[in-house]
């Protein structure tokens, strides 16, 4: 179903997962219940077996809120049966620059997170969870080990969860700021204790994951859909949103708007009413430019190519870019698309684990070329080395941190040439400040250890 | 690379690097670096890794050791210790200092070595000595978008240090840092752990002037106050009202009577 609202109509929020965001209390297990909460649990360990439950999650065709957006329900499955250990990993690392929504959930609705994560573990067959959580979320990280607690006393964790006989644990462990951590594979080195670099696929974490376990990692949005899926059916789950991406988004808009802040909506609305109904359009004077629909590893989209578009999984990949962690980051006309591409760029070389060549030489290269451009030292052949060095980048890295730059970056060089070539010409830039960042510099004294170069740290 | 090769065999470095001097660049000395510079110029480095530790001849602060070894009884494993137990030492020492490295490490039973190997790769670990107050300052897209730069070169100036770098008394360190999560309060610091925003020109040199003071910085700004953006109400949906999950009306409160 496509969205029913009209062109003329607002856009508002419609709540599933945000619904009684701000009620006082609502972290407090009691205020939760209270609310209805758990009872999807119950439901699921009392009335249901792990297969309806795999089978519901499959028909909600809920998709991943994290990235790639997989079937949530299909990745479940491809977990073997049988009596092993095998794992439920949280992914709560939210690091992608632009992406907050996940630490507004956490904080406010704690337990909505954990009774979806016990609910998915039947649904996988998980009896050991884990939730990283990035080491910046104190607060966060803080409610849900008091939420855990409370969730072990009330019985929905532990060694017998509901009276049923099941076992299921939860550790909230804590990373300590590595963006490259919320790649699902790194993530699971971090958890065993290593320094974050991602693995080589295939093996697939759901046959061999964390300790060598099937393992199925899934984001907090995600899992914290699931108590609403188990309560009111999958059939229920998918009249809102569109038919590949049903359901709410939790949105995060920033940047030049005059609302920045978490809005959810139904998939599917135009992205003109996320940006300028709930948002509040333009902060300053000048007209908007252009925006990144899913987080900075997402090509940028103009204005008037992407405005009017439906903010989904499909309407966004047909425009050449991702929903990816459905974060929106809006620039304004006074934004230097140059200074933009270069902040891109300094991210991911910071956040390159350096296992692999293209991405660790790549994105070093491309910061120092784009430094060139904004310096005004730079030369026409630095352009064309920028734009070959991306697609040497693209395809051939061992996880996506790579590409996640070269896509950006390329875009915004193929659609605003002009403003590369002018920096070129009339040697450098004058838009936004371009002040020295105090990160990621060559010559910054924070670098760490003297003999341990590729640190991602 | 060629002079470098030449050379292999006489030591590990070659003669033209001044070892000393790129040690002291970055901030190091021989000692904390652990390198012998007669040796490294002379011969072969000649040190083994250093060993796990024995349990027995390694003495622990209590505090220190009841925390790793509670982090310890968590996981399946017990090498996914190894940051909560350098999360403990950093509460311990201010910063992950070889001393209780090789402590957290004799706990461990791992190398210290290996938990160094851990330490550098994450951002939040100081392998050196760094001020009492963590002010991390976001200057990714959004926040750049309104004013981070500015806001960044605000607080160090007030704390007179350069990004990245601590302050002479030793009570600030203040750098830029990655999206923190909270482009929704750009610009926007996290300081001691705690995330503040949006702040206005001005409110950087106050916090900082606060934090110097010992007193409650921004109690205005913090985020743990904040609302959804889009309101208490938004979002009430004829399909969303109708879900169990989602009862609006919240029960009135008890009210308080003067009955016990
Ligand atoms: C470099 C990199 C960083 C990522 N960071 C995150 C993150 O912070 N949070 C997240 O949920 N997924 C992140 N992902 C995606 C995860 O690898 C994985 O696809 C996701 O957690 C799966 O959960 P989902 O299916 O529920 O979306 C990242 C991926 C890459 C390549
Ligand atoms: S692409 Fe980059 S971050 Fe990913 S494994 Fe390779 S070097 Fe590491
Ligand atoms: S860009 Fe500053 S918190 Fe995200």
């Amino acid at each position: 179903m496509p969205p029913t609202k009209t062109k003329t109509e607002k856009t508002t929020e419609t709540r599933i997962l945000f619904r009684n965001i701000d009620e006082p209390g609502l972290s407090k297990i009691s205020t939760y219940k209270r609310l209805g909460g758990y009872k999807s649990l119950v439901k699921a360990y009392t009335e249901m077996t792990p297969e309806d439950l795999l089978a519901e999650l499959e028909a909600s065709d809920l998709r991943g809120r994290g990235g790639a957006g997989f079937s949530m329900g299909k990745k479940a499955s491809f977990l073997p049966r049988g009596d092993m250990d095998k794992y439920l990993c949280c992914n709560a690392d939210e690091s992608e620059p632009g992406t907050f929504k996940d630490r507004e959930l956490m904080q406010k609705n704690p337990h909505q997170l954990i009774e979806g994560m016990v609910i998915a573990a039947r649904a996988a067959g998980a009896n050991r969870c884990f939730i990283y959580i990035r080491g910046e979320y104190v607060l966060q990280a803080d409610t849900l080990d008091r939420a855990v607690a409370e969730a072990y006393e009330a019985g929905y964790l532990g060694e017998d969860v509901c009276g049923t006989g099941e076992q299921v644990e939860l550790v909230v462990h804590r990373g300590a700021g590595a963006y490259i951590c919320g790649e699902e594979t790194a993530l699971l080195d971090s958890l065993e204790g290593k320094r974050g670099n991602p693995r080589l696929k295939p093996p697939f974490p759901a046959v061999e994951g964390l300790y060598g376990g099937p393992t199925l990692i899934n984001n907090v949005e995600t899992l914290s859909n699931l108590p609403h899926i188990v309560a009111s059916g999958a059939e229920w789950f998918r009249s809102f949103g569109t038919e590949q991406s049903p359901g709410t988004k939790v949105v995060s808009v920033s940047g030049d708007v005059a609302k920045p802040g978490n809005y959810e909506i139904e998939l599917g609305v135009p992205v003109r009413g996320i940006i300028d109904d709930l948002a509040g359009g333009a902060s300053g004077k000048a007209k908007l430019k252009c925006f990144f629909p899913g987080g900075s590893s997402s090509p940028v989209l103009t204005v008037e190519e992407g405005m009017d578009l439906p903010y989904s999984f499909e309407a966004m990949a047909d425009a050449g870019s991702m929903l990816g962690s459905g974060s929106i980051i809006v620039c304004d006309e006074e934004t230097s698309v140059v200074e933009l591409a270069l902040r891109v760029a300094r991210f991911y070389h910071h956040e390159s684990c350096g296992k692999c060549t293209p991405c660790r030489e790549g994105t070093n290269w491309t910061v120092k070329m784009l430094e060139r451009l904004s310096h005004g030292e730079a030369t026409p052949i630095d352009l064309e080395t920028i734009v070959s060095v991306q697609g040497n980048i693209t395809g051939n890295c061992l996880c996506v941190l790579g590409d996640s730059m070269a896509a950006p970056v390329s875009a915004l060089v193929a659609k605003y040439r002009p403003e590369f070539d002018q920096a070129i010409s009339m040697g450098g830039v004058n838009g936004h400040a371009t002040a020295g960042n105090g990160h990621g510099g060559d010559a910054l004294p924070d670098v760490a250890w003297p003999l341990g170069a590729g640190s991602a740290g | 690379m060629s002079a470098a090769s030449d050379k292999a065999g006489e030591g590990m470095f070659p003669q033209e690097v001044d070892l000393e001097r790129v040690l002291d660049e970055r901030g190091f000395t021989p000692e904390i670096a652990e390198i012998d510079l007669d040796q490294a110029k002379t011969g072969s480095v000649g040190r083994e890794p250093a060993p796990v530790p024995e349990p027995g001849e390694v003495e622990v602060p209590e505090k220190l050791r009841r925390e790793i070894e509670r982090a310890m009884a968590k996981y399946p494993e017990v090498k996914s210790a190894s940051i909560p137990a350098l999360w403990a030492v950093q509460r311990e020492y201010g910063w992950c200092s070889p001393e209780g490295i090789h402590q957290a490490a004799a706990v461990l039973g791992v190398t210290p070595g290996y938990l160094q190997s851990v330490a550098t790769f994450y951002d939040l670990f100081h392998t050196e000595p760094t001020g009492e107050h963590q002010v991390l300052v976001c200057t990714n897209i959004s926040c750049w978008l309104r004013g981070a730069d500015e806001m960044l070169q605000e607080m160090c100036e007030q704390a007179g240090t350069a990004p990245g770098e601590t302050s002479e008394d030793g009570k600030l360190f203040v750098r830029g840092f990655e999206c923190l999560g909270a482009c929704d309060l750009a610009p926007m610091a996290s300081i001691d752990g705690e995330y503040f925003g949006p702040l206005e020109p001005g409110e950087g040199a106050e916090a900082i002037a606060q934090l110097c003071a010992g007193e409650k910085v921004l109690p205005k700004r913090r985020l743990e106050d904040r609302g959804a953006a889009g309101g208490k109400r938004a979002g009430a949906d004829r399909r969303t009202s109708s879900h169990p999950m989602n009862k609006t009306k919240a029960k009135p409160r008890a009210k308080k009577t003067g009955k016990a």
